[in-house]
């Protein structure tokens, strides 16, 4: 099984040697059995198998910096199945550490995935999140990642969800961040539907602390009868906090997109911008790689891929 | 054998007829110069010549190499050889420079297209070609994108507005180059010291072509304002 899964992780990135280096910490799980896990200095780690899924606790210790990204697989290797993942992060004052999730579900037929996660990124701790998906070709998968971000005074949290290889199912995010003073936070959101894949995106950031700052950032392409709503609430509490929300989304075919900017300042000291810019390709892009001898099939191909980056 | 010759073309959009019979041959390794007031029409016919849609003309016919081309669309133009740089190039979103020049010259060595336009390959190659980049120099890396496709034809619009006035220099040795690599080039401008280094110069007026000639001539008439006073009919008695 730890091969197949191994295989199955490559198409996000995940080499096997990773797995296999001492100085690496991972935490690999598939349905609700953990097959991997290995810590490193600083970092506290408890995984328990539960019963239909993963539930674990990660703490890294103050003043730790991980100088390698720690990884998470996540994943249902059948075509059915349910994996219900309950993750306590807590990166403790001034520490450091980027993670990288990888979750596959590459015969998905009806595969549910929940992944709830709390996340407390303390004072001037800087944590970096990515988490890279893969559906499969079947379009079976219904994915719900949602997670509860408090980030402390100075503290810096990153996150960015990918998923632009095969079906998406349907994908519902739900993210909820509040920070505190000078806190500093970014989150990216890069999704290709196709068929009939259904995503719904809704991020929330409460700057609720004197100079927080925020980036809310989607990019979504769409084709064939994919549906997309997008929803980036920024609220704006203290004096210099500043927000702003970037919305993308290419449609092509019959293909829906809508996006829903939601911004509410309290402080007169605040300040949240939004822009969402929705349609087909942009014409000056693509008659600007046709004039490269682009074919307008290529043009459109090139430009998504950039968006999606 | 001319390389491009414009037939009679009209253009308009809704009622509003913005050219008006323009006639106009280019040759091959030839660097001509457009000049116009604001609003002459000048990217209108570098939109006509490339293809661009919504961008048909009303009457004539646009000639490339001996074939008509009035019906083709953009890509298959290029494939003959005819690019364009837009007056305000598109920005692209995770895209870097490099790959952006590949497009244009699959084989072509992006380093030295960016030396041509006087950018430091060191600085620029690893960049995205959005909006982080500034005005001049994402002119200058579209100059780098038009060379590295080596075209027959190149339709410079306004290549030198946003470059500093210093770098006059660094066009006219984009131009040079075009020339040494045997593209012709369509070049709309507005400063003379660059269109005095065409081979031939053509002023647009009202969506109309006033005067063809040398550039030191055609700039003196740009200059002279002549045809600011005329109706677009008579220009001709307007010389100076
Ligand atoms: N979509 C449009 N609808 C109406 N009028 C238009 C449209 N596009 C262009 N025009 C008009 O056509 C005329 C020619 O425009 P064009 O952009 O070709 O001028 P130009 O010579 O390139 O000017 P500039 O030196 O300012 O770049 C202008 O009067 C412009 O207002
Ligand atoms: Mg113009």
């Amino acid at each position: 099984m730890k091969d197949r899964f191994l295989e199955a992780v490559k198409i996000t990135g995940a080499e096997r040697a990773i797995f296999e280096n001492p100085e690496i910490a991972h935490l690999m799980a598939v349905s609700n059995r953990i097959l991997s896990a290995r810590t490193v200095d600083g970092l506290e780690f408890r995984a328990d198998e539960t019963e239909d899924g993963i539930s674990a606790v990660v703490v890294l210790k103050r003043g730790v910096k991980l100088p390698h990204p720690v990884h998470i697989c996540f994943g249902v290797l059948q075509r059915r199945g349910l994996q219900n993942i309950k993750m306590d992060v807590t990166l403790e004052p001034d520490s450091k550490a980027s993670f990288i999730a990888h979750c596959v579900f590459p015969e998905a037929e009806k595969v549910r995935h929940i992944m709830d996660a709390r996340i407390t990124v303390m004072d001037g701790a800087d944590m970096h999140y990515r988490e890279v998906h893969f559906h499969g070709f079947k379009g079976g998968a219904y994915v719900n990642p949602r997670a509860l971000v408090q980030i402390m005074p100075a503290g810096s949290y990153i996150t960015e969800f990918t998923l632009t290889h095969g079906r998406v199912g349907e994908l519902e995010i739900d993210y909820d961040v509040e920070s505190d003073r000078e806190a500093m936070v970014e989150m990216i959101v890069r999704v290709f539907g196709h068929g009939m894949d259904r995503i719904k995106v809704k991020e929330r950031v409460c700057l609720k602390g004197a100079g927080a700052r925020s980036l809310i950032k989607t990019r979504i392409a769409l084709e064939d009868n994919a549906h997309a709503e997008v929803t980036g609430i920024t609220e704006g509490h203290a004096p210099g906090a500043r927000g702003h929300v970037d919305c993308m989304e290419i449609v092509k075919d019959r293909a829906e997109a809508s996006a829903v900017p939601i911004v509410n300042v309290t402080h007169p000291e605040a300040k949240v911008t939004h822009e969402a810019a929705i349609g087909s390709v942009d014409r000056q892009q693509m008659e600007t790689l046709m004039a490269r001898g682009l074919t307008p099939e290529e043009a459109v191909e090139v430009i998504v891929e950039g968006i999606l980056r | 054998m001319e390389l491009l010759r414009l037939e009679n073309i009209y253009f308009s959009i809704d009622s509003a007829e913005i050219l008006r019979g323009i006639d106009l041959s280019i040759s091959p390794s030839e660097v001509h110069a457009l000049l116009g007031t604001n609003g002459t029409g000048k990217s209108t016919l570098a939109y006509l010549i490339m293809g661009c849609r919504n961008y048909k003309p009303t009457a004539g016919r646009i000639i490339f190499e001996g074939r008509d081309i009035t019906d083709l669309p953009i890509h298959e133009r290029a494939r003959l050889g005819i690019t364009l740089a837009w007056q305000e190039p598109a920005r692209f979103e995770g895209i870097t420079v490099k790959e952006y020049i590949r497009i244009a010259g699959k084989d072509s060595e992006p380093s030295e297209y960016l030396r041509m336009v006087g950018l430091h390959p060191e600085l620029y190659l690893e960049r995205m070609v959005d909006r982080s980049l500034s005005g001049g120099e994402r002119k200058r890396i579209e100059l780098a994108s038009v060379l590295a496709m080596r075209p027959k034809l190149a339709i410079l619009d306004e290549p030198d507005s946003g470059i500093d006035m210093l770098s006059t220099d660094d066009i006219i040795d984009v131009l040079r180059a075009f020339k040494t690599q045997g593209s012709s080039v369509l070049l709309i401008t507005h400063r003379e010291e660059i269109a005095l280094c065409a081979d031939r110069a053509s002023q647009l007026c009202r969506g109309r072509i006033f005067i063809t000639g040398t550039p030191e001539v055609v700039t003196e008439a740009y200059k002279s304002r002549a045809c600011l006073v005329c109706d677009g009919i008579t220009c001709e008695e307007n010389l100076p």
